[in-house]
């Protein structure tokens, strides 16, 4: 019984492909849809801030947020994924990318750190990798500390709040949603996302990466 | 109750998305620069399977939990907004190598430091509510 429990747990460790992207995203569609409700994680920052009182300083931010609540309780489940997932069904806790991809990484920390076996999931040192070089040591308490590790965290984190309500939705809300109900509108916000993100990845991230400070 | 099935919800997309890879940086970079199908691969069936979804739906094929149809809200067709909001959520996207909803799970993986990135999140929100009028929609 036991060798049962962990075969399945080491058959759910592995690396999953990506059609099984239909079963986790569908899922996640056809209940919200199901409980009348609509797919959109990035909804919840401004549910937020609402709570938080900022309707005080802008219309916006006036509005019933409590009608709001079950979308909170969409990402609390999400934190809980990824815990259980990280702790407890993390595999070996690589990025399986390809070796264009790993051969672009040395690039950027222009070094051979990486070969296809040794990038991990998440750049950063808190849990499930404790050493790490520090070229890619980004989402760490130090780093956050550093220029780089500031710009890398609290830009994006800024950017991303004011761009997903700017353009009305992130990529849940535009790219899967609005893109599943065929909304022009969503089609050309996630046009800007691949614009944005191809100027950021390759004309500006290798510089704010190689920062020293 | 009321509450377990929209945790459920979350819980298996976050976690579905961890195992796709879909929360790391990596992933995103490799996506950028073209150099694997993986993460076209997922949004591709997501869109596809959500299209599919979205049509039983908007049909009346499939009711919603209250036996009522769902009604789908059109996205207002002015283009500024969506261009410009567009591509600075991709820069922040493409800057950290993670959007709003992986935000969640990193959090719970133990990565504490995306307390700062969701304080900057709700910064940059709160920026957005301040300057809504002064902006082209």
């Amino acid at each position: 019984m036991n060798e049962n429990f962990d075969a399945i747990i080491q058959f759910i460790s592995q690396p999953w492909p990506w059609w099984m992207g239909t079963f986790v995203i569908g899922f996640a569609m056809f209940f919200l849809l199901y409980f009348d409700k609509e797919f959109g994680l990035s909804a919840n920052l401004r549910t937020m801030c609402a709570a938080d009182g900022a309707g005080d300083f802008a219309d916006f931010f006036n509005f019933d947020w409590q009608q709001q609540g079950w979308n909170l309780m969409v990402a609390l489940g999400a934190l809980f994924g990824g815990y259980i997932a990280a702790n407890y069904f993390g595999g070996d806790g690589m990025a399986h990318v390809s070796q264009a991809a790993v051969d672009t990484f040395n690039g950027i920390s222009q070094s051979d750190i990486f070969n296809v076996d040794n990038v991990p999931l998440i750049p950063g040192t808190d849990v499930i990798h404790p050493e790490i070089d520090p070229f890619w040591n980004l989402y760490s308490w130090r780093s956050l500390f550093t220029l780089r590790g500031f710009i890398v965290i609290i830009g994006g984190g800024f950017l991303i709040g004011f761009g997903a309500r700017y353009a009305g939705g992130c990529t849940s809300g535009h790219a899967i949603s609005g893109l599943a109900d065929l909304q022009l509108p969503s089609l050309v916000a996630v046009i800007g996302f691949f614009v944005g993100g191809l100027i950021m990845t390759w004309f500006i991230l290798p510089y704010i990466l190689r920062m020293t400070i | 109750m009321k509450v377990f099935k929209y945790i459920l919800v979350g819980f298996i997309f976050g976690f579905g998305m961890w195992k796709l890879e879909a929360v790391s940086t990596f992933r995103i970079i490799e996506m950028f620069h073209f150099q694997s199908f993986h993460m076209y691969g997922i949004i591709m069936t997501g869109v596809i399977t959500g299209l599919i979804i979205s049509q039983l739906f908007k049909r009346g094929k499939i009711k919603t939990i209250k036996g009522i149809e769902h009604k789908f809200n059109d996205k207002a067709k002015t283009w500024p907004r969506y261009i410009y909001g567009g591509i600075i959520f991709g820069m922040g996207w493409a800057l950290t190598g993670v959007c709003s909803g992986m935000m969640f799970l990193l959090l719970g993986a133990g990565y504490t430091v995306f307390i700062a990135f969701l304080g900057a999140a709700l910064l940059g929100t709160f920026a957005y509510g301040a300057l809504r009028t002064k902006l082209p929609h």
